[in-house]
């Protein structure tokens, strides 16, 4: 490949907030059309906006978790330009004065260990929703406004990104990172998370570097859209300039629409004005101005994110990579539950194994949040130990856990009901194996006639054993009496 | 008694003395206005039937003994850009015609809290652009004292309401004097006070960065009253402010403790009417006779005033208006078929917006919204848009300057007493000059105020301005009542009969 | 400076607004009228002035995040010039 792809993200999230923006009417999703507006959110004559502050702070909150300097004063702008789902046609947004600018995230690399690495923000600014326009019949398209005037939070990066692996894992981190601060559900079903790709390439010719011109690709409305729609584009923009042979100084920015069926982008119908959004301060709004006690305020309250914990899990805990994350980017509470398990036991290697095949598979046919998992970290954890102390063997340890799942009921009052306390009595055990021999004779006849391996037919043995007391036996010892059984018998 | 040749105050203590009912006082004034309305064609919409029945409402309050509001039963008149839960708002505009508010404005809530009888919507220039009530989409209102002539605007409504007793006060709106001029050309006090005294909620706004609620009045008494009422912290208004609201009323008759005066040299010059000038220097011999000191002050960036308002206020109104397109409310256009081969190009969508806006705007509106719209187009908003944002801090400057040394400032609130219909709708700049005293206040974001100081030789009311910092309007209110004390100007009615 | 007919038109497409060709013709000659007045603010040297946006100069001010009733359906569509339903309509948005 003889050129390098440029590609900077622009991201619009929604903020969980109980209220809009600048006025009190709820944010829920889903709602029949225009059943959540009020007169503030319809932009009637004569209504006013008043910020709202927990919006303010979540983005705050985001800005400062992402690394990005807190301009001290900050103030609101309008961006005007007509749009049926805009209102009040000018959108309550920042220009030159956002609440932060720069920061960076940082992009953990491919599975095979390459890509990765920082990728810088240019800025976090805060603005309102638009309502929505669907097609109807007839000539006409219809608007929803229940969506006009949630909270918007855009984060722009910096075009830094160089693979369309990359630029889904840039957004997959930030999601991750944006779920762990509890700013935003980031649901890009429900249009939480939003995202346009700003692409184009650097192509190397005879020691020169000439770059195509830019696309902005819309409709992104996956994680795998934004991969696979980057990866076309950066191939249509080669094609493309080697037939046109046009570079960033022969053509303006285009917009291009993402067809996910057929897999390309299409050409957004050009605008019929040249965009001019006359910026300028809104005056039905103040400025804010954080001072350094609020930045330290919200600091504090900032818990350790995807990528370092990422790093502690690995460090402290010794997983490896693939565990670590697979813990992490199920989400805080998820980790949160990892970590519990990991401190109460001591065993982080088993406690990673436990939650990743017993917890996480049943709360993942449940569908539930692992809140919901009604077996908590603690009570796990001593689940836990007991098996390490050779209370249960792993298989009772399993049967327990699925009890108390479907019960509720505590560990000790399953163990006694259900009698799961292990076998340990070397007599009780000695007297299964001849009993599982004499019902088997023909295992020892292949033993000693070299038929069948010695391993196999140990196997089955252990297993018919098992069986004889009801699954409850000690394995290890199950083992070695076993072992020392065959050898009388066979020597 | 006759109610209507009265005032708020005056009133008030008859309806609490059981000497006359709200009942009756509201009749009366309809009365009035069904006999003269014809002519002055103040209001653009009333409903007597609901006037009649909230004042049977305080009546039986009062009997009850239950506590009224500090208002109860006191008619009054609204200008047509604020919010009326479910009665026609129509900014004098055909864009909103048949527009009706689902909320009230703040202010309304509060005058209907206060037991205020609202006697209907007054007529205004169309979104409150304008100085005369020419651009009206409903057709002018007349100047009570001379009917062949403008009763300012953009307030015209509400202030000749007041003027022909239709109402005893009024509410109206001032961006750039739209207030204090009509005041002063109607023969009545009107006040415009300090930036986010009084909430804009549910103003339509015109300017948000320079719109101001204020009361009309024949007297003070009740200009101090409706204040109190009206001015105070709300909620929904972000830039509406929490400083506490002085007892005007209470404080209203003791005379200022230092009663500095500064005249407006630059209020003087070129373009100010004679008759006018020799009134306000006769005033200036009032306050000197009641123990002011009066030197002459210098506001040096007062002739940038218009200019610069000529860019902020249309910058703000081209997108505050941006929100009249026919799709969520207001006029829609029926037929948006191309007019030219340039408008073929276009959506429908764009052309329905084009086609509406045309027909629902008038051409001042229209000329406003171009001339905001290139004001903060790329290119030319540094030019324009932000050198009269410059120009507006040098403009505060001076005032700052001049109440180091002065209490208050005065000056004409108009060039001219009340001109002739038409005289100033063919040059739109001509108009513009119309408020060249009143606009530099709004800029400042400080308190003006406008009283009766004399009348011209044909019996044209003349208006006083006052001026005074920010939240000073108890002492503004006070240094004009020893005017008002010491002469009679504000008991003059036209002869309107 | 002095607009011709083909900006103001610009500027008239940029504000939605349908101009007939006479409003054109004496919108050009009323706003460049207004622009030359307004221009005189170039005479003054304002290198080191802050730009005023405001009359009154306050900040931070904020709401609680709490809930509010929204409009009833009927309420929030009794103004539209067309509706349906449940919708506001307009004219097909082509993309
Ligand atoms: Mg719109
Ligand atoms: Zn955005």
């Amino acid at each position: 490949m003889d050129y390098t792809i440029i590609i900077g993200l622009e991201v619009h999230v929604q903020l969980t907030t109980e209220s809009k923006m600048f006025t009190s009417c709820g944010t829920d999703f889903g709602l029949p059309p225009n059943t959540q507006t009020d007169p503030v959110s319809l932009g009637m004559p004569g209504t006013l906006p008043v910020m709202n502050g927990k919006a303010f702070e979540l983005a705050l909150k985001t800005a400062i978790a992402l690394g990005a300097s807190i301009t001290p004063f900050t103030k609101w702008d309008r961006k005007n330009y007509y749009y049926p789902d805009l209102p009040k046609n000018y959108q309550i947004s920042q220009y030159d004065l956002p609440f932060s600018t720069g920061g960076w995230l940082e992009i953990p690399p491919q599975k095979d260990g390459s890509g990765g690495g920082r990728c810088s923000l240019t800025r976090v600014h805060l603005e309102e929703d638009t309502g929505k326009l669907t097609h109807g019949a007839g000539g006409f398209s219809e608007v929803d406004l229940n969506r006009a005037g949630i909270p918007l939070m855009e984060i722009v990066s910096e075009p830094e990104i160089r693979t369309p692996q990359d630029a889904k894992a840039c957004l997959e981190e930030l999601r991750l990172t944006l779920r762990y601060l509890g700013v935003s559900d980031c649901e890009m079903q429900e249009g939480s998370l939003r995202c346009d790709a700003n692409v184009n390439i650097h192509i190397d010719k005879d020691g020169q570097k000439i770059a195509t011109p830019i696309v902005e690709i819309k409709n992104l409305n996956s994680f795998r859209s934004v991969e696979r729609a980057i990866q076309y584009e950066a191939e249509r923009q080669y094609e493309q300039w080697q037939r046109d042979g046009k570079t960033i100084k022969d053509a303006p920015k285009q917009t291009r629409g993402w067809s996910d069926p057929d897999g390309i982008t299409k050409v957004q119908r050009e605008k019929e004005t040249a965009a001019d959004y006359r910026y300028f301060p809104e005056p039905d709004l103040v400025p804010v101005v954080v001072d350094e006690a609020w930045v330290a305020r919200v600091k504090a309250s900032i818990g350790e994110l995807p990528f370092a914990r990422r790093k502690r899990f690995a460090s402290e805990y010794g997983l490896s990579d693939y565990d670590a994350n697979v813990l992490v980017e199920q989400g805080q509470d998820v980790a949160d539950y990892y970590d519990a398990v990991a401190k109460a036991t001591g065993a982080y290697k088993l406690a990673s194994n436990w939650v990743q095949q017993d917890v996480l598979r049943v709360v993942k046919e449940r569908k539930i949040p692992i809140g919901d998992f009604p077996v908590g970290p603690e009570a796990l954890a001593d689940l836990i130990n007991r098996v390490g102390r050779s209370e249960l063997n792993t298989n009772q340890g399993r049967e327990v856990l699925a009890k108390m799942i479907d019960t509720g009921e505590a560990v000790d009052a399953i163990i006694e009901a259900g009698g799961y306390k292990m076998v340990s009595d070397e007599s009780t055990i000695v007297a299964a194996i001849e009993a599982a021999l004499a019902s088997n004779p023909k295992a020892l006849e292949d033993l000693k006639g070299g038929k069948k391996k010695p391993d196999a037919v140990k196997g089955f043995l252990r297993g018919q054993v098992m069986k004889q007391t009801g699954g409850k036996a000690d394995p290890a010892l199950v083992g070695s009496l076993l072992d020392a059984k065959l050898a009388e018998l066979t020597s | 008694m006759d109610p209507t040749r009265s005032t708020a105050v005056t009133l008030l203590a008859e309806m609490n003395s059981g000497a006359i009912s709200a009942e009756e006082v509201t009749r009366a004034y309809l009365d009035r206005i069904d006999r003269l309305e014809g002519r002055i064609k103040a209001f653009l919409h009333r409903d007597a039937d609901a006037s009649l029945e909230k004042a049977r409402e305080i009546d039986a309050l009062r009997r009850a003994g239950g506590p009224v509001g500090e208002l109860a039963g006191v008619p009054i008149a609204i200008k047509d850009l604020l919010c009326t839960r479910g009665v026609p708002t129509t900014c004098a505009s055909k864009m909103l015609a048949t527009f009706r508010p689902p909320y009230d404005a703040t202010v309304i809530e509060r005058i209907n809290a206060a037991g205020a009888i609202s006697i209907g919507k007054t007529n205004m220039d169309e979104f409150a652009m304008g100085s005369s009530t020419e651009n009206s989409a409903f057709g002018p209102s007349k100047n009570p004292w001379d009917e062949e002539r403008i009763p300012g605007g953009s307030s015209g409504g509400s202030a000749a309401a007041v003027a022909a007793d239709f109402a005893p006060i009024s509410l109206g709106s001032d961006t750039g004097g739209s207030i204090r001029q009509p005041a002063a050309l109607c023969g009545i006090v009107g006040l415009k006070p300090t930036y986010e005294r009084v909430s804009r909620y549910g103003l339509i706004a015109f300017a948000s960065s320079l719109d101001q609620i204020g009361p009309f009045s024949h007297d003070l008494a009740d200009t101090a009253l409706l204040l109190k009422i009206i001015a105070g912290k709300d909620p929904r208004d972000a830039t509406s402010v929490d400083t506490p609201v002085p007892d005007y009323p209470k404080t209203l008759d003791t005379p200022p403790e230092s009663l500095r005066i500064g005249l407006v040299r630059e209020f003087f010059g070129d373009g100010l009417d004679p008759e006018v000038d020799a009134a306000i220097r006769e005033a200036v011999r009032v306050y000197e006779a009641a123990g002011a000191t009066v030197r002459e002050v210098s506001l040096p960036h007062s002739k940038y005033g218009a200019p610069a308002y000529y860019l902020v206020a249309p910058a703000e109104c081209s997108s505050n208006l941006a929100r009249y397109d026919g799709t969520i409310f207001g006029h829609r256009a029926e037929n948006f078929d191309p007019i030219s081969p340039a408008e073929a190009e276009l959506p429908v969508l764009i052309r329905m917006m084009m086609a509406s806006r045309a027909e629902g705007f008038g051409p001042e509106v229209k000329r406003r919204i171009m001339l905001g719209t290139f004001a903060l187009s790329a290119g030319y908003a540094d030019q324009y848009y932000n050198q009269a944002l410059k120009v507006r801090r040098l403009i505060r400057n001076d005032f700052d300057t001049a109440f180091k040394d002065v209490d208050i400032l005065v000056g004409p609130t108009t060039p001219t007493a009340a001109f002739k219909f038409g005289e100033k709708t063919a040059d739109p700049l001509a108009m513009y000059l119309s408020d060249i005293y009143t606009i530099t206040t709004n800029l400042a974001g400080i308190p003006g105020l406008s009283i009766p100081c004399g009348l011209t030789k044909s019996g044209l009311p003349i208006g006083l301005q006052l001026m005074a910092p920010a939240f000073a309007e108890e002492k503004l209110l006070r240094t004009a009542r020893v005017f008002e004390k010491a002469t009679d100007w504000h008991t003059k009615r036209p002869g309107l009969v | 400076m002095s607009m011709t007919a083909d900006e103001v038109a610009k500027v008239a497409l940029l504000a939605r607004l349908r101009l007939t060709p006479t409003e054109l013709e004496l919108f050009t000659g009323q706003l460049n009228n207004i622009v030359g007045f307004v221009e005189q603010l170039g005479e003054l040297d304002t290198a080191n002035v802050e730009p005023l946006a405001h009359g009154v100069e306050v900040h931070n001010v904020f709401r609680n995040d709490v809930r509010g009733p929204s409009l009833p359906r009927e309420e929030a569509l009794a103004n539209a010039p067309k509706r349906n339903v449940d919708s506001f309509l307009v004219p097909a948005v082509l993309d």
